[in-house]
């Protein structure tokens, strides 16, 4: 896949109504833009798989896209409550949201388990929680050697992973850098893969030989998308906007404000609004 | 005793909790400015851990996140999410966990998953996140909270990160050789297990606070030890160091 796609071109090829999506980055390198674009195309009946909703699909989910969440911590970090999670959860709105929920611990397993191919992971993990009571899918393996008793859930295999890197080459291999969360487990572990990028380069150019790359034939398409994480961000690029974290504390708060948000800042907007929206936060502006 | 906040007079305890040499997994919040104050003065040296997969982490402002740029810019290295669960944390290499919550109750167990039922609740927190193996994978746990009867209760909703479960041997029953929750600092008093029940019991009161106080914020019929002691007051380093840390982190997350 070398010809990068509009981001419209690239979701519309990936995303379908009933899908289970993963969008990753783990605080950093979050795909929003391509969040937003989903909301956009009003995909329906989404099983959606993070471990950290955030903003991202405290938006999807406040839209109406999803009927699923797998998730291990749902909250607007160091802010409070996902308010449209909540609302989802706590009263059925916009509708009812049946949740899958994990520890960290499981759901890194649980990916690095998908991309491996495998069935399940197994972790010493949940020992005394009431997880395993709500959770269908927490279960316990008995080790054939020595006999002990470990946590045991499915693996992760999405049927699309959607992901926002640094940049791609012509050849279309994508890197990414900092903070690399679950990306590279996240694209493995899927029958298809987004990558949005900040910016298209000949070549990748002097590297480290252990640079995290996902192989152009790893990716099923390719968009560029300048300022894609806002309100996360790319390491090298721009910084997080924790302000328009705390201020979505606000904003998410109320139905009504955060429909009239969604309009003005998704529904009427494409992918071209995020490149704006960073101009402040470049690393070298400071 | 005025001169400090009861929340500065807790964060300053519960960073002198840690060691130099500690290798302590970080959460957000009250843990990583208790964590960032040991680093800056008693403890130059130690390991800052945070669940982003950054190691050896050295921030100059608080992160608002687990995984500000900050942190991955300061650290020593940056690995991935799923290797820092499975070698770094499973694979016993932390010596001290510090976690935060929503409830916890006499044998330090933690909520930070639902008040009310899990199907039906009455306020959704955000979940575990990486505190469930935390708290059984590091060597011994050190929880910072701030007292009230809401947050100190009798009986927890849901029981999302495992303390001393329902007190005794119950760790090890479950087979944990890890020490479990060995501090709990409030911003009234510090709480220590029980040698033999595990029950969380007051081993000192902070400057000014009684013990009447104490049994007041606190939801179960609250222990002290036999000599409980007194807090020493912030010292002048240690109070100008958190309050200039924190007045960095408030001006880089007013403008980013």
């Amino acid at each position: 896949m070398s010809r990068p796609l509009s981001l419209a071109e690239a979701v519309e090829a990936a995303v379908h109504d009933g899908d289970t999506v993963a969008m990753e980055g783990f605080t950093h390198l979050i795909p929003h833009a391509a969040g937003h674009e989903v909301i956009r195309q009003g995909r329906k009946h989404l099983t959606l798989i993070r471990m950290t909703p955030d903003l991202i699909y405290d938006q999807l989910i406040g839209m109406g896209c999803a009927d699923k969440a797998v998730f291990s911590w749902g909250g607007n970090p160091g802010v409070g409550s996902l308010h449209r999670f909540r609302d989802a959860i706590q009263n059925g709105w916009p509708h009812p949201l049946q949740i899958e929920e994990h520890s960290h611990a499981a759901m890194a397993n649980a990916y690095d388990a998908g991309a491996a191919g495998l069935p399940l992971a197994v972790l010493r993990g949940y020992v005394g929680t009431d997880l395993p009571g709500v959770n269908p899918n927490i279960r316990s393996i008995v080790c054939p050697f020595t006999g002990e008793v470990l946590a045991a859930v499915p693996s992760i295999r999405p049927d699309v992973a959607i992901i926002h890197a640094q940049r791609a080459d012509r050849a279309g291999n994508v890197m990414l850098e900092g903070i690399v969360g679950v990306q590279k487990e996240a694209v493995l572990a899927s029958k298809r893969a987004v990558v949005t990028v900040e910016e298209v380069v000949e070549d990748f150019g002097p590297r480290s030989p252990n640079a995290v790359i996902l192989p152009a034939w790893t990716v099923t398409a390719i968009a560029v998308v300048p300022g894609g994480a806002y309100p996360s961000y790319a390491h090298g690029h721009y910084k997080r906007h924790n302000a328009f974290y705390k201020a979505w504390d606000a904003i998410s708060k109320d139905r009504d404000s955060f429909l009239a948000w969604a309009r003005e800042n998704i529904l009427e907007q494409g992918p071209e609004l995020f490149a704006g929206l960073v101009e402040d936060l470049m690393e070298a502006a400071e | 005793m005025s001169g400090y906040t009861p929340t500065e007079m807790m964060t300053v305890a519960a960073a002198r909790a840690l060691k130099n040499e500690d290798v302590c997994f970080v959460g957000i919040g009250m843990p990583s400015a208790a964590a960032n104050l040991a680093r800056l003065t008693h403890a130059p040296d130690i390991t800052l851990i945070y669940e982003s997969g950054t190691l050896g982490t050295k921030p100059s402002v608080l992160p608002l996140s687990i995984g500000d740029g900050e942190l991955c810019e300061t650290a020593l290295t940056t690995v991935p999410v799923p290797e820092m669960f499975r070698y770094w944390l499973q694979g016993g290499r932390i010596s001290v966990g510090f976690l935060g919550g929503a409830q916890i109750d006499r044998f330090a167990n933690l909520n930070t998953t639902v008040i009310g039922p899990y199907d039906q609740p009455h306020v959704r927190l955000p979940g575990g996140g990486g505190a469930p193996e935390i708290a059984t994978s590091c060597g011994e746990i050190f929880i910072i909270m701030a007292q009230s009867r809401r947050s100190f209760v009798d009986r927890l909703d849901f029981i999302t990160s495992f303390g001393h479960g329902e007190g005794g041997d119950n760790r090890a029953r479950l087979g944990l050789k890890t020490k479990g929750p060995t501090r709990l600092i409030t911003d009234m008093a510090l709480f220590e297990p029980d040698p033999t029940t595990k029950e969380m019991i007051v081993t000192s009161l902070h400057a000014g606070v009684t013990r009447e106080q104490v049994a007041e914020a606190t939801g179960w019929p609250v222990r002290f030890a036999d000599g409980v002691t007194d807090t020493p007051p912030p010292s002048a380093t240690e109070l100008q160091t958190l309050r200039d840390l924190q007045a960095r982190t408030a001006r880089a997350h007013a403008t980013a």
